[in-house]
């Protein structure tokens, strides 16, 4: 009794070990950690206040959309309207609040304009069986364009009486100190991470990403998840799009053009697996920390900006090629 | 027990479910074609057929997966309506895919669960409930004395162990039907003895088993009646006594039109 208990035991915390140091995830956080140790001591000015700020509240917009992403990654799925989603949401909160309306009913307009995008996005993808590349890359564009149409093309920078309080939200520092952005983001990763694991909701994910036909056949609601998880993925790019207004204190038409590719590229380095099935909230911070890290650390040590494409490439695939040893070591 | 409740009854065998004149298309294939049958409580009903015959089809109709094309189904003298797997279930019906349905990314658990997770909680406030399905999941197996553990991944495991976890979903409820489509097709002939031994555990029970399979031992061994479609028609509906493997080829051949 007493034997088949500690090795039990052993069992798991042995399991729980080779789980750790088999996660791509922690591997990923271990180069995080490593480079920023490596830039404290190479220059002077990675670990100063000022830097840290900088980059944390930096990956909080990637890394909050790259939430959503990875759940529409679980099911198998992919979207790549996000940045355009960004930019609309935006646009839509800076031009209510500029017609004199106030910040609740900006966030409230922004959020409804994400949650309809998912929807439409959802619905074409789970009912009439459009691939969620063509849907979304189909959404990239008119998104972006119905942002043009919102502002006429112009730079929103007032935004009306409540213009101090959305300035406030974004780039403000309620809790000791940390970006606001910082705080919002480790909010919807618990959130996330919680959903994850804890809900019906986060396990059909899963199922179906990694049998939509045994799904079905189980009775999980195969399609009405799917349109939800769009809904979410939109949904975290509106978010990330109020926040990032009220930081930057203006909205153009081409801000997050471009973004989806981050965004993919975080939760990927972070885990998630385009075939689906797979994926963790932690990963896509993780995911997004480390490419922040890089291009923070690209301009710190005076290398050529042109050279982070380069860089962020090569995470990925060394992010992936990890992933693909580890699975012929198990096939072995 | 359930036998003399029958035995008080007016007719001599009250049937549990009634299909009538069930049809089901896909387009121009006419994969199931004007079949009716009905299941009693108790008995093992063996479907055979050639590949395409169109014994799976029938049976996801049954099991709310498909809705037929046309034709009528009776669930003890009422009407069966169904649009999901889970109006099915919540009538007691309970299937064994023939291929397994299993998401290889979840565990052996997960999957005996999909689609009716336990949780704890209340209204909006309900998490799953691990600790219960894993240990509801672990009994499971050893009643069906599978080796399969509750936490490994499906990824991982056995063409027996699959089939386990496949079988096992039949076993969270008290099902008054089982349907399982070709449930020892990936086993050893200790595994296959084994589910052979549990439809008879659930004949005894005074469950309807339908047994799809291509083995004419199995079917011989356990079923009581045995059905045989070809190309979507029912060819033949008799006791197993009074029938012989050598006919059941013929049969499901087409070297004998009818029986
Ligand atoms: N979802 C579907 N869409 C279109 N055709 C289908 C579908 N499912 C089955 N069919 C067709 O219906 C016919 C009957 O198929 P079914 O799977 O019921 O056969 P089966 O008797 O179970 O065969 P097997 O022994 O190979 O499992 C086949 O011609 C098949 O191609
Ligand atoms: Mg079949």
């Amino acid at each position: 009794m007493t034997t088949t208990l500690e090795k039990t035991i052993d069992a798991k915390q042995q399991s729980w070990l080779s789980e750790k140091l088999g996660s791509q995830t922690f591997w990923v956080f271990m180069a995080v950690v490593a480079a920023c140790v490596f830039l404290s001591f190479a220059t002077d000015s990675f670990a100063t206040p000022k830097n840290l700020y900088n980059i944390t509240r930096n990956v909080t917009f990637v890394a909050m959309i790259a939430l959503g992403m990875t759940m529409v990654i679980i099911t198998g799925g992919i979207d790549l309207s996000v940045g355009s989603v960004l930019c609309l949401c935006s646009m839509v909160l800076a031009v209510v609040m500029h017609a004199g309306y106030n910040i609740e009913v900006g966030i409230a307009a922004s959020i409804a304009t994400a949650l309809v995008i998912g929807a439409f996005n959802g619905i074409l993808i789970a009912y009439l069986d459009f691939p969620p590349f063509v849907v979304t890359l189909g959404m990239l564009s008119i998104a972006r364009s119905l942002a043009m149409v919102t502002s006429g093309n112009t730079v929103v920078f007032e935004f009306g009486p409540d213009h101090q309080q959305l300035l406030a939200l974004g780039g403000g520092a309620w809790l000791f100190g940390i970006a606001n952005p910082v705080i919002y983001m480790l909010v919807l990763a618990l959130i996330t991470g919680f959903v994850l694991r804890w809900t019906r909701f986060g396990r059909y994910l899963f199922a179906i990403g990694g049998n939509e036909h045994a799904a079905t056949l189980t009775g999980v609601p195969v399609k009405l998840i799917k349109v939800a998880v769009y809904m979410v993925s939109a949904l975290s790019a509106g978010i990330a799009g109020i926040v990032q207004t009220g930081w930057l204190g203006a909205v153009t038409t081409n801000i997050g053009s471009g973004m989806e590719l981050q965004v993919i590229a975080a939760a990927v380095i972070g885990g998630a697996n385009l075939a689906g099935g797979v994926g963790t909230a932690m990963g896509a911070i993780i995911g997004a920390a480390l490419i922040e890290v890089i291009r923070n650390s690209l301009g710190l040590l005076g290398i050529n900006a042109f050279w982070q494409g380069v860089f962020i490439g090569g995470a990925i695939l060394l992010a992936v090629l990890f992933d693909r040893i580890r699975n012929l070591r198990q096939r072995d | 027990m359930d036998r003399s409740a029958h035995a008080v009854g007016v007719e001599a065998a009250v049937s549990i479910l009634e299909l009538k004149n069930i049809s089901k298309n896909f387009g121009a294939i006419q994969a199931v074609n004007d079949i009716s049958f009905s299941l009693q409580p108790g008995e093992v009903t063996g479907l055979m057929g050639d590949n395409g015959a169109g014994k799976s089809t029938l049976v996801k109709m049954i099991a709310g997966n498909y809705r037929p094309s046309s034709g009528s189904m009776m669930m003890e003298n009422v009407p069966l309506e169904m649009h999901k797997p889970i109006d099915a279930r919540q009538h007691g019906i309970e299937i064994v895919h023939q291929d397994l349905a299993l998401c290889n990314n979840l565990t052996a658990a997960a999957n005996v669960f999909l689609g009716r997770e336990l949780r704890v909680g209340r209204g909006p406030f309900q998490v799953l409930d691990y600790k219960s399905m894993y240990q509801k999941a672990g009994q499971i197996f050893a009643e069906l004395k599978s080796e399969t553990r509750p936490r490994d991944l499906v990824k991982q495991m056995s063409g027996g162990q699959r089939q386990a976890v496949a079988i096992a979903r039949t076993r969270l409820t008290n099902p008054k039907i089982v349907l399982m489509d070709e449930p020892t097709a990936a086993i050893s002939v200790r595994q296959v003895a084994e589910v052979l031994n549990l439809i008879r555990r659930l004949r005894d029970q005074g469950i309807a088993v339908v047994l799809i399979s291509h083995r004419m031992p199995d079917v011989f061994t356990v079923a009581d009646r045995i059905i045989v479609l070809r190309r979507g028609t029912k060819v033949a509906d008799k006791k197993t006594s009074e029938s012989s493997p050598e006919e059941v080829t013929g049969l499901i051949t087409g070297a004998i039109e009818r029986a």
